[in-house]
């Protein structure tokens, strides 16, 4: 069992979700240790700097300058460096049609971002927990899909 | 093409160990449950390299007792879940019994180290069986929910919808979507 901090990166261009979203996991039980990104190019630098502890799990905004979140994505799932790195998508969108296109390409979570503190850490919670098992307990990473609305 | 295997993670894991231990020249026991008899005194530099030799295959070597006791819960709970039909033994009476403690014990040594509890690790280890077997695709959601204890297929699906936010079907659906796009690359 591994008894780390859960590294977690968060991609996302607007100031005030990330400010949100940092509040939010601080209140989380689990220990996280947590490094903000503005944009997908930024994201893919840190993911790419040899070297470098490979992050848990990665919460990446769809809509981003320079590079958005499905490219991110599909960089990602071709590296198979990163194959161990769960992909959390946390996008305005609750389309079901962009929530199978993510799934399809590589993603393991999708959430739709919610515009109520409480309800945000909740998903958040159960986002890590259940990363946590996976991470944890041997559980086959190619299975693991989770939507949160 | 395409080669399929079908692997026996215990056997898997016996061998390894059986393997390393064997290298290091100790004498021991393998007794099952994640536990193994040395003989006699093993040396702290050996207990290193063993730990260092086990860890390129996912083996951890764990010396902190609450961890311990949460692996052999989740070893036990996922025996029990994997079986081939599931018994209708109660969970817990089953993980009492099996690892000799109170199940209060068990139960708060958990959630003190997995943050989760026991039920909700057994439910989540169920939908990984239920991924699996729609995965292998041998068997339908009726004959499963029979297999792994499910009071009807309406709750097998409404379980799994609540754990994963997705139906079986969906599910099914991504999945071999998934593998299609891996293949056209």
């Amino acid at each position: 069992m591994n008894h780390d901090a859960l590294h977690i990166i968060l991609a996302d261009d607007d100031d005030d979700d990330r400010l949100f979203f940092k509040d939010a996991i601080e209140e989380i039980k689990v220990k996280t240790v947590i490094t903000m990104v503005k944009d997908g190019v930024e994201l893919m630098d840190l993911l790419n700097e040899p070297e470098k502890k490979i992050p848990n799990l990665v919460f990446l905004d769809l809509n981003m300058p320079r590079k958005n979140g499905m490219e991110c994505l599909n960089e990602i799932r071709r590296n198979h460096k990163l194959k161990d790195l769960s992909i959390a998508i946390y996008s305005t969108s609750g389309l079901e049609k962009d929530i199978e296109e993510t799934f399809i390409k590589g993603a393991n979570i999708y959430i739709k971002k919610p515009n109520d503190f409480e309800v945000l850490k909740n998903m958040l919670a159960k986002v890590i927990t259940l990363n946590w098992q996976y991470h944890t307990s041997g559980l086959n990473r190619e299975n693991f899909l989770l939507n949160i609305k | 093409m395409k080669l399929h295997v079908k692997y026996d993670i215990n056997l898997c894991c016996k061998i390894v160990l059986q393997e390393q231990l064997d290298k290091l020249e100790l004498k021991y026991t393998i007794t099952g449950l994640g536990e193994i008899e040395i003989k006699e005194s093993i040396s702290p530099s050996k207990h290193d390299e063993l730990k260092g030799n086990l860890t390129k295959y996912g083996i951890e070597l764990m010396d902190n007792p609450k961890n311990i006791l949460v692996q052999k819960i989740k070893d036990a709970v996922t025996e029990i879940v994997h079986m081939k039909t599931l018994p209708n033994t109660n969970i817990s009476e089953y993980l009492a019994e099996k690892l000799n403690k109170a199940y209060g014990h068990l139960a708060n040594t958990f959630s003190e180290v997995t943050y989760t509890t026991i039920q909700s690790f057994v439910m989540l280890q169920k939908i990984e069986r239920v991924k699996q077997e729609i995965i292998d695709g041998n068997e339908t959601l009726t004959e499963l929910a029979w297999k792994l204890n499910f009071s009807s297929v309406a709750h097998l699906s409404s379980d799994f919808k609540r754990i994963t936010g997705l139906t079986p079907s969906a599910f099914q659906r991504i999945i071999k979507k998934r593998k299609e796009n891996q293949f056209s690359e």
